[in-house]
């Protein structure tokens, strides 16, 4: 048995039974890592003495009977954009590479409550800009399945660090499908929350009305634990939502009989890679198979929606970036006088793609070009909600790709910025409307994962628990491993 | 509509970059190719959409007004490349 290789709640229950300790774990953890993490560079920061220091603490709590969260002891990825006190936190950016925040991230305090042991700080495109992680400061982070290929992104570290076995699961942040992207190209689950539900408090902005932290992890059931344990109110986040948290494990329930599945035609019809499709087709007939009633359903916007999202996304990124200027916290460039040092500091600090970002952002909200643009974009978002209001009078969830392709090449697509950025076409509209939405792994394509996606209505993630749950006690196509001893 | 050189180094100055010929000329390009894209909204009819501004119908959202202990100085200055009596140092400005 592989440590390494078991979920969350297999772990936990390890541990309940006093089979193994928590710093045991940690030490197969750290060991898994030294032999793989040269190959797959999920990290940027490891975070070995206090991991174990903690996990003897989780320990200790233990053997003294203490009743513990079915997450303590269990080793978790941070993605680098999420702030962890006294650790450094980069957002794989130059312009942060000694940042040390002062406080934790909610969600971060919130799983330090209970008892998960902070193992690391994953890579990550820098400040969430990108589809790869090819654009993090510092280096690519490679797909498990092959080395040559990217694990997506941007939290792909995070990604790849869960389906490599170097944590048992992740938190990463998802702004364009930058969490349920990298979970389909590496064969790991991802959970994009409903905008609202997890407090983004400690997130480091790029697109604030986009952005929202979800988990990465290996199963259904373990996606349900860290949803019990992130999500809910924070008054410190005046985006975060009054809305209350059900039960997910206890809500976990193995039936789709009479649930109406919509298959939006406009995300096959937009050049779904032909191995992918037949997986879909494939996830289809087993739902319908466990009593599901699939049907064909239209968002008419869909083609839009990539767009809109990037003309958003840019113009809320090149306001939030503001904030870098050598001041407060990050690098700074020394100059004569306060404009050279502010355009020293961001020149040299900033990567080429978020300079890109942030120079469209500011064409976008410029005054002769906000109504043509930005204006649209915000009436476009619009349509695009109106859209699923509309499919939600005629079904439960949605199903579609995760993603057009399997995971592509390392730089196949880091020079072109634009087929960067529609890499995410599945995942985009999702984003704009604010709904929760699953990835989850449905088999390999030569050799590759291909990952289904499930959206549903505003709060209401269960419905993809339930779904991906269904599918998850009645195939195997759900529960995949890289082979990474090979040469 | 299209930018130029020009335009790409207005937008630059607004934004505190600086940028050599060199990539401007590359920003020129790859952003006409992103607004290009990006244009492709105009296609739609919207006069009577109104512009979304939240996704969910969340309003005035308030707190009680109470004291918490927030960060101290030595904690709020320590990412400061530079600090002095207390405050964040930046170069000369008047």
């Amino acid at each position: 048995m592989q440590l390494y290789t078991l979920t969350v709640h297999q772990l936990s229950e390890l541990m309940a039974q006093k089979k193994i300790s928590s710093v045991e774990l940690i030490n197969a953890y750290l060991e898994r890592s030294s032999k793989i993490e040269h190959k797959i560079q999920a990290f940027i920061t490891h975070t070995k003495e206090e991991a174990l220091a903690q996990a003897r603490i989780v320990d200790a709590k233990r053997m003294q009977g203490e009743e513990l969260s079915p997450l303590a002891g269990i080793p978790v990825a941070i993605n680098d954009n999420i702030c962890t006190a006294g650790l450094k936190t980069t957002c794989a950016s130059n312009i942060l590479n000694s940042y040390i925040p002062p406080a934790d991230a909610t969600v971060v305090t919130r799983l330090k409550n209970a008892g998960s042991i902070l193992i690391g700080k994953t890579n990550m495109d820098e400040f969430g800009m990108g589809s790869s992680t090819e654009y993090s400061a510092f280096t690519p982070t490679k797909n498990p399945y092959a080395l040559e290929a990217v694990p997506g992104g941007s939290s792909g570290g995070s990604a790849a660090a869960v389906a490599a076995g170097e944590a048992a699961f992740a938190l990463g942040s998802d702004t364009a499908g930058d969490i349920r992207q990298p979970a389909a190209f590496c064969g790991v689950l991802g959970l994009k929350p409903t905008y609202g539900y997890v407090p983004r408090t400690g997130l480091i902005s790029y697109a604030s009305s986009l952005d929202q932290i979800g988990p990465l992890a290996r199963d259904i059931t373990d996606l349900a634990l860290i949803l019990n344990a992130i999500l809910g109110h924070d008054p410190k986040d005046s985006t975060s939502a009054t809305v209350d948290v059900p039960d997910f494990k206890a809500g976990l329930v193995n039936d789709v009989k009479g649930l109406r599945i919509g298959l939006p035609k406009e995300y096959m019809e937009a050049g779904v890679e032909g191995k992918v499709a037949a997986k879909i087709q494939e996830a289809v007939k087993q739902l319908e198979d466990m009593g599901a009633i699939c049907v064909e359903v239209s968002l008419p916007h869909t083609e839009y929606a990539v767009a809109a999202h990037y003309i958003i996304s840019c113009a809320e990124a090149s306001s939030n970036l503001a904030r870098y200027d050598g001041v407060r916290y990050g690098l700074r460039v020394e100059a004569e006088d306060v404009l050279s040092m502010f355009m020293q500091t961001r020149s040299q600090g900033f990567g080429d793609e978020v300079k890109r970002r942030v120079l469209l952002g500011t064409h976008v909200l410029s005054s002769a070009s906000y109504d043509e643009y930005y204006t649209q974009a915000l009436k476009v978002r619009t349509l695009n909600k109106q859209d699923f209001d509309q499919v939600w009078t005629q079904v439960d969830c949605l199903l579609t790709p995760a993603s057009l392709t399997t995971a592509f090449k390392i730089g196949e697509k880091a020079q072109d910025a634009l087929a960067m950025y529609l890499s995410n076409f599945c995942t985009i509209p999702v984003n704009l409307a604010g709904l929760p939405a699953l990835t989850l792994p449905f088999g390999l394509a030569d050799g590759m994962p291909v990952g289904l996606q499930l959206i549903a209505r505003h709060f209401d993630e269960q419905t993809l628990l339930r779904v991906g749950y269904s599918l998850e006690q009645n195939t195997d196509q759900t529960s995949l491993k890289p082979d990474l001893d090979r040469e | 509509m299209r930018i130029k050189a020009e335009d790409v180094e207005k937008l630059a100055l607004m934004s505190r970059l600086e940028l050599t010929e060199e990539e401007k000329a590359a920003y020129t390009e790859s952003l006409n190719a992103s607004l290009d894209y990006m244009h492709s909204l105009t296609k739609l009819v919207t006069d009577t959409v109104e512009p979304a501004v939240h996704v969910l119908p969340m309003v005035n959202v308030f707190r009680e007004d109470r004291v918490e202990i927030g960060l101290d100085h030595k904690q709020a200055l320590a990412n400061a490349p530079e600090a002095e009596a207390g405050s964040f140092k930046v170069p000369r400005i008047v």
